[in-house]
């Protein structure tokens, strides 16, 4: 495939390799902030290849797994109504909300569907005028234009029993929290390429010069994110703070101006909790009052409940980089992908479920 | 989550008022909506996310880029630090 | 683990109950709770060395023969697929369980569950499917039985087909049987009948080239057992895939495998549709396809063997079994690296078998 088998080409990742090792004089540790760049250091070992130069801490960057257990219940509780279809994205359906999940509430009768697509939420609500057909629009801002889209459709065709419950986070606010922190011990980032390719990345220019931290907008291929990090470990060499962009194929500094639109007109900025970590505020995205009629999260009765995760849960340290999945006592043991105590173990790019599928108990490395 | 994956437009139509491509991935083919990249016709290729393209890809850029990188192989030899046990060795 | 017993009007059951109270879609799926549903409830219940085995078949020595005998259900949805239907999958499928015993297939029977309001000429298809599929193989269908049940209870039709065959002298094939340094051979490219189901299910179309390879396998066995004390085994990985396949195998050997990654043949087709909704193709279900455990000395011979027959024109040697980490199966990567070939908790594809 085009565009994507050429950045998995072993020759340049192992150059890039050498190259990173090369020019290290001291060893760094950087965050790469999105679940699909932890998916792919985690399943190419990328993170073997640079033992003892670079060490890479995983971020917050999986929607699935910052998604507030609210909105899971909340989800939960719809689907289990009569004449409701909740449709969602895949990843979300084993996600544990504070009894159970959507998988379990389908078990029971719920009528719960999975699209690959949001606008194949339209079509079963085309195809059901008498159901209440409720989309579970999660994402960060790379999925906003596409749960926007179909926001507008909705309206545009008069879709009267099409809801969306809003569940969006944004970026810049969770790095930004991240920097602030006493424990902070990232030195650099990869920035999430697809969210960029959206907004751009003028955001991060405030923040590379409020924290003196180099980031550069990175893609989701083993080329791509070792490249990101020559690029980081290149400026840190040099005492440099400034963005830049590796993603070139797909990333401009204003981003895409059409995309951007559509989620001014759908979304407006909110507060924002995410699962793990707490409110942070102005990071969140919500249906702007014109959509009320499809905002299912204004759907009668859903009573605002406090959720507490399991004591033995540390997604919060894992999500924000401060501990490893396997530094998590329960790893592996009393929390696995069947049975998850917290959100980064379910979510295929959250980094527990990473290290649980592609390592286990740790490193492997094998000298034939 | 963030999974977008690049594909080549076959050809345009409309759908429900919606822009709409052809897309091919690999040798299959899906319908993406093509609203968020007016400039992008069919031969070009988009990184499509839950089926909306979100740009189109620079071909110029990603050609130049990758001539840099495939001739760092070359460079890599004289780069290789004889103190640096490499990777793997490490654990 | 504590054990709850299940009771009856205050009689107690010996039989423990699993963990969970309900029956999730994953207790189907051939991953992990598929194996612990085995290991908690249906081995405890019916204890025997043969059914211990978990192999695809049972063999059992009757009057000096060993005759082979298996059974499989066939839920698929849609019906329809391209490159087959639920008709052709119940006598292929079948007829390829016993063939990884090494059994030449003698006969089947075939049971119908339908829903009450299934158009006759849906039937017929389905019905008709399964006498061609039959006939290729040349096994007749000996016994039968049809239900039909309320509409809303069943998904159009469920198949069940149950096979005997007999299994040739000197073929001793189980999954215990791996050691360090076997071969582990495939037979062809992997996922395309996962996929194929996939493109037709609603709110995942494609248009695709893909076709599911649901096949016959027992001629290709038949050739390959030409070097029979050297394969140990054998195993058609459907549901859960190449990696499920060979987790049990690791598993019941207690051996270690390792696979290679750029040995391993996929279509251009299955790449893209794997890549675009974010799917491992060693995960996705194949109908038409093995795996042998080989002997490294005949490794190469068996390869050949298998390349001059259609179903097996693009075997690879995969991977080799190895003497560390017992149980577990390892990739290594196109890019060096290695990692772990986990056994999938439950997919999130149902009905695709």
């Amino acid at each position: 495939m085009k565009y994507l088998d050429e950045y998995r080409d072993e020759r340049i990742v192992h150059s890039l390799v050498a190259r990173i090792r090369a020019i290290a004089k001291r060893p760094w540790v950087l965050m790469e902030i999105c679940g699909g760049q932890t998916h792919t250091i985690m399943r190419y070992g990328l993170d073997e290849l640079l033992a003892g130069k670079v060490e890479l801490v995983h971020g917050p960057g999986c929607p699935v797994c910052v998604t507030p257990v609210e909105t899971i219940d909340k989800a939960i509780e719809l689907a289990l109504r009569p004449d409701t279809v909740l449709v969602s994205y895949g990843d979300m359906l084993r996600v544990p909300g504070s009894h159970t999940d959507l998988f379990h509430a389908k078990a029971n009768g719920a009528d719960v569907r999975v699209v690959y697509s949001p606008m194949d939420a339209l079509k079963i609500a085309r195809a059901n005028p008498e159901k209440s057909v409720i989309f579970l629009a999660i994402g960060f801002e790379t999925t906003a234009p596409a749960n926007a889209m179909t926001a507008w459709q909705a309206k545009r065709e008069g879709l009267t029993n099409f809801f969306l419950l809003v569940s969006h986070v944004l970026v810049p606010p969770a790095i930004q929290l991240l920097l602030r922190s006493r424990e902070n011990r990232v030195q650099g980032f990869i920035a999430p390429g697809h969210v960029c390719t959206v907004v751009g990345y003028r955001q991060y220019e405030q923040l590379t010069a409020d924290f003196r931290v180099p980031i550069v907008v990175g893609g989701f291929e083993p080329v791509d994110i070792l490249e990101a990090i020559l690029m980081l470990v290149t400026q840190l060499e040099e005492g440099a703070a400034k963005v830049e962009n590796q993603y070139v194929r797909s990333v401009s500094q204003a981003g895409n101006m059409p995309a951007q639109e559509m989620m001014e007109r759908v979304f407006e900025v909110s507060d924002q909790k995410w699962r793990g970590i707490g409110m942070i505020p102005q990071s969140g995205l919500r249906l702007r009052p014109e959509f009320a009629a499809h905002d299912a999260g204004r759907l009668s009765s859903i009573a605002a409940m406090c959720v507490e995760e399991p004591a033995e849960c540390i997604s919060a340290q894992v999500l924000q980089g401060l501990k490893k999945p396997t530094e998590c006592p329960a790893f592996g043991k009393r929390c696995t992908p069947e049975k998850p105590l917290g959100a980064p173990m379910v979510s295929p790019e959250g980094a527990c479920a990473a290290y649980f599928t592609y390592r286990r108990h740790g490193v492997v490395t094998f000298h034939d | 989550m963030c999974l977008a994956i690049p594909g080549k437009i076959l050809s345009t139509h409309l759908e429900n008022g919606v822009r709409t491509g052809r897309v091919q991935f690999g040798g299959i083919v899906r319908s993406a909506c093509l609203d968020y990249v007016p400039e992008a016709n069919p031969g070009d290729y988009v990184m499509v996310h839950v089926g909306f393209a979100i740009s189109r890809v620079d071909a110029a850029e990603a050609e130049r880029t990758y001539q840099v990188l495939e001739s760092m192989g070359v460079l890599e030899a004289e780069l290789a630090d004889p103190n640096d046990p490499g990777p793997g060795e490490t654990r | 683990m504590t054990e709850k017993f299940a009771s009856s009007n205050g009689i107690s059951c010996p039989v423990p109950l699993p963990a969970g109270d309900k029956i999730l879609l994953g207790h189907g799926s051939g991953g992990r709770l598929s194996a612990e549903l085995l290991q908690q409830l249906f081995l405890p219940a019916f204890t025997n060395s043969t059914l211990q085995r978990l192999d695809d078949q049972a063999v059992i020595p009757i009057a000096g023969a060993r005759l082979a005998f298996t059974t499989d259900s066939f839920v698929v949805k849609p019906l329809f697929f391209p490159g087959g239907d639920i008709g052709s999958l119940a006598v292929y499928g079948t007829v390829n369980d016993l063939a990884m015993g090494g059994a030449k297939p003698l006969c089947l029977s075939v049971a119908f569950i339908l829903e009450e309001g299934l158009p006759m000429e849906t039937l017929q298809r389905v019905v008709w499917s399964c006498r061609q599929a039959a006939a290729a193989v040349g096994v007749e269908i000996v016994t039968g039985d049809t239900k039909v049940v309320e509409k809303g209870s069943c998904d159009g039709i469920f198949i069940n087909t149950s096979g005997i065959g007999v299994v040739p002298e000197g073929v001793k094939l189980s999954s215990d049987q791996a050691k360090p340094g076997d071969r582990i051979l495939l037979s062809g490219p992997i996922g395309e009948h996962g996929i194929a189901i996939l493109a037709q299910r609603e709110g995942l179309e494609f248009d695709g080239a893909v076709k599911s390879d649901s096949a016959p396998l027992h001629e290709l066995v038949a050739a390959m057992l030409n070097f029979a004390p050297g394969i140990r085994c054998m195993r058609d990985p459907t549901r859960g895939g190449l990696s499920s396949a060979c987790n049990e195998i690791a598993g019941r050997s207690q051996a270690g495998m390792m696979l290679e990654e750029r040995a391993i043949p996929l279509r251009e087709e299955v790449h893209g549709a794997c890549e675009l909704l974010g799917l491992d193709p060693l995960y996705v279900a194949n109908e038409g396809k093995l795996i042998a455990i080989v002997e490294p000395g005949v490794a190469e011979q068996v390869l050949a063997a298998m390349r001059e027959h259609t179903l097996g024109r693009e075997a690879q040697i995969i991977g080799t079994v190895i003497d560390r980490h017992p149980g577990q199966v390892f990739l290594r990567t196109r890019l060096g690296t290695t990692r772990i070939v986990d056994m999938l908790a439950g997919d999130q594809l149902p009905r695709i078998c």
